[in-house]
């Protein structure tokens, strides 16, 4: 494509001309339809379908949009929620004067600038990546992009989604464009079948400890396989979400009648729903387009996951232990896993179904949603958390809290001694009154476990919703498989 | 944007793989909804200890590496979050160039629009770099982007590499939404042809 006139480019566009004979890849079929204009040697302009925007990372992108005098180009595709900052009890009472300055500057720049919010009296309030699928914002084929890396998210409905900085964020703003230089790509392939108690977490937790945080950088990953055709759309999110933790520009999953079966009927989602779906069922990666680089994963031997370190890559199963630094292969790695064990204070070798905990964390854009809380409920039902953990559940919409609630799963928390509360970001990185004492072990079911992410000195390992909850009960790491399930017998 | 061509400067290392934007920068200081002063708060949790004391282990903190504007560091440096109050923080606390063998996407990008060099160099040249700083009290590195080259005063002359539109973005402090919008036509033009349930 390099190299093309402009006017040749957007021929190639409208009837997808030079590229009828070419074999593409889903990521490649996104973009091409995406570019405005290319020059040789310079980043592509390619066109964005849907902005979402939140309080902490917009505030310095409105302003410069003053500062230089314009406006928001497509105000209408263009949606804010807040979700960092927000407490999850007593919502309106924002104590911290500079948080609540954030929430307001939010809401003063979506009127000043016309832009529909979805504030705290809002039902879709919520963690931007639940609440945009959920009103069904999110579909195939779109480009996306928010002010925040878990954007990833969104690449579940084979949309090209991807996290930008503030500047970037008011370049889309004002132009509802980027420039970037094409990624290139790459295939991580499911070889087999999840067993029982292995989640869509542990799926991109197993990932990620085995090629490293930064595997992907650079690429716009595609999850393929059939452990990957068999989960329903949250479980996908799920694995897009942590696409950024190994690095990856944006992870996808080709659109498929899962895909069609979700977003039917949902607020924001097509009107014209049939011609949309045949539009949708072109984006699938040709037979015989290559990938860049391709990477095989074996579900058959995963079980489920644990991280013991201060990155995302320091994961291991749950039967195993925490390694000796001596036994990674580079100096880099071994310094590394010395400063992580002594942040986290554990001991090479020490059983990972040993290590006790203080907290448990249940949310995030990671597994916030309504069938991560079913799984969590599930494992609860009829067990009592442990005298010696605080456990919080913190849904990641205002939508899924109601959902959960129709369906009883607070009453199963509450009785088993976890806190419900009200939906944001919370603890995920703990930007809220929702933090980690110095000390403090959590289990989270979110997606990062830096220092100091849930606090100061707060050690975060994690789990999947499952693994959690189970952890909470047993006051340490416990092997979900192994759990006795009540709620059939209580059923 | 400011634009960047070359500087001389002190070097301070953070030797750490995987130096991540919470620990750039921590969220307790994504608060402020301002662009400038968040140089007070880099590596915060390196460079203070709980009480609020010095931490006078973190190797920045050292009097050697007072007024320094290039940070070497390790590999994947930026991880994790897009927050751009990370470079932020790297500028206003001094630095102008950050030297590491990869970095995160958003990271690296970001760097840019702020101007801030990030360099690229192999593990071995960066180790090279950490093994000079330790020797030489008050080392510094002479950074020149016009013609991609790094030097010391004791014989270094390393060139680097970087994408050249990205190097003429910094050489000339351009604005890039500024250079989009002179494609405002074929913008409008793509407009009209997307399909209508996009909106």
């Amino acid at each position: 494509m390099l190299g093309t006139s402009n006017r040749a480019k957007r021929d190639d566009r409208l009837n997808d001309g030079v590229n009828i004979m070419t074999k593409r890849t889903l990521f490649e079929k996104i973009w091409d339809k995406h570019v405005i204009h290319q020059e040789e040697g310079k980043p592509s302009i390619i066109y964005i379908d849907l902005h979402l925007v939140h309080e902490v990372t917009s505030p310095q992108a409105f302003e410069g949009l003053r500062l230089s005098n314009r406006k928001i180009r497509r105000p209408d595709l263009t949606f804010a929620t807040m979700d960092h900052n927000v407490p999850t009890k007593d919502r309106f009472n924002i104590k911290d004067p500079i948080s609540k300055q954030q929430i307001d500057t939010l809401t003063q720049n979506c009127e000043d600038f016309g832009v529909k919010l979805f504030d705290l009296n809002n039902l879709d309030q919520g963690v931007v990546h639940v609440m945009g699928p959920e009103i069904g914002l999110t579909y195939p084929g779109k480009t996306i992009v928010c002010g925040d890396s878990h954007t990833s998210t969104h690449g579940a409905f084979g949309a090209l989604a991807f996290g930008i900085g503030t500047s970037e964020v008011e370049h889309v703003m004002a132009t509802q464009c980027l420039q970037q230089a094409k990624p290139k790509t790459m295939e991580v392939r499911f070889n087999g079948s999840r067993k029982p108690g292995v989640t869509a977490k542990d799926l991109i937790l197993g990932v990620i400890a085995k090629y490293g945080t930064d595997f992907a950088t650079g690429y716009v990953i595609e999850y393929t396989g059939e452990a990957i055709r068999t989960l329903t759309m949250e479980e996908r999110m799920t694995v897009c979400n942590m696409s950024i933790e190994g690095g990856a520009r944006a992870g996808l999953i080709a659109p498929d009648e899962t895909t069609f079966n979700y977003l039917k009927g949902r607020e924001y989602a097509p009107a014209n729903y049939d011609a949309a779906v045949e539009d949708w069922k072109e984006l699938v990666t040709d037979e015989g387009a290559t990938y860049d680089v391709v990477v095989d994963f074996d579900v058959d031997s995963l079980i489920p996951q644990v991280t013991w370190g201060t990155s995302p890559g320091m994961g291991t199963d749950i039967t195993s232990s925490v390694p000796f630094p001596k036994d990674l292969p580079t100096e880099n790695e071994r310094k590394a896993a010395e400063k992580a064990l002594e942040y986290m204070d554990l001991k090479p070798g020490t059983p990972m179904s040993e290590i006790e905990i203080d907290y448990v964390f249940i949310g995030s854009c990671t597994n916030g949603r309504i069938e991560d809380l079913r799984a969590a409920a599930e494992i609860a039902r009829g067990y009592k958390v442990s005298d010696r953990v605080t456990a919080i559940v913190v849904p990641g919409s205002g939508r899924v809290k109601l959902q959960a609630e129709k369906e009883g799963l607070d009453k199963v928390f509450v009785e088993a001694g976890f806190e419900w509360r009200e939906a944001g970001c919370s603890m995920c990185l703990a930007m809220n009154p929702d933090v980690l004492q110095p000390g403090q072990r959590c289990a989270s079911t979110s997606n990062r476990n830096f220092e100091g992410r849930q606090g100061r000195g707060g050690r975060t390992h994690l789990v999947s919703p499952a693994m959690a909850v189970a952890a909470a009960i047993n006051g340490r790491f416990t092997d979900v498989r192994d759990w006795n399930i009540k709620s059939e017998v209580l059923n | 944007m400011e634009a960047f061509k070359q500087l001389t400067g002190i070097v301070a290392p953070v030797d750490r793989v995987n130096v991540d934007t919470d620990a750039i920068i921590p969220k307790q200081f994504l608060k402020r909804i301002e662009r400038s002063g968040f140089g007070q708060f880099l590596f915060f949790e390196w460079r203070f200890h709980e009480n609020g004391d010095v931490n006078a282990d973190f190797e920045p903190n050292k009097p050697r590496y007072q007024g320094a504007s290039v940070l070497i560091s390790r590999a994947n440096f930026g991880c994790g979050s897009s927050r751009e109050h990370a470079p932020w923080a790297i500028l206003d606390y001094g630095f102008k160039v950050v030297i590491a063998p990869s970095y995160a996407d958003i990271f690296y990008n970001n760097c840019f629009k702020n101007g801030i060099l990030p360099i690229k160099l192999s593990e071995e040249q960066v180790e090279d770099l950490f093994q000079r700083t330790a020797k030489y009290d008050g080392y510094k590195l002479s950074v020149d982007l016009e013609n991609k080259k790094l030097t010391d005063e004791y014989g270094l002359d390393l060139a680097f590499d970087l994408d050249e539109h990205r190097r003429q973005f910094l050489l000339l402090g351009l604005d890039d939404i500024g250079l989009t919008l002179q494609h405002e036509d074929e913008i409008t033009a793509y407009e009209q042809q997307r399909p209508a349930y996009l909106g």
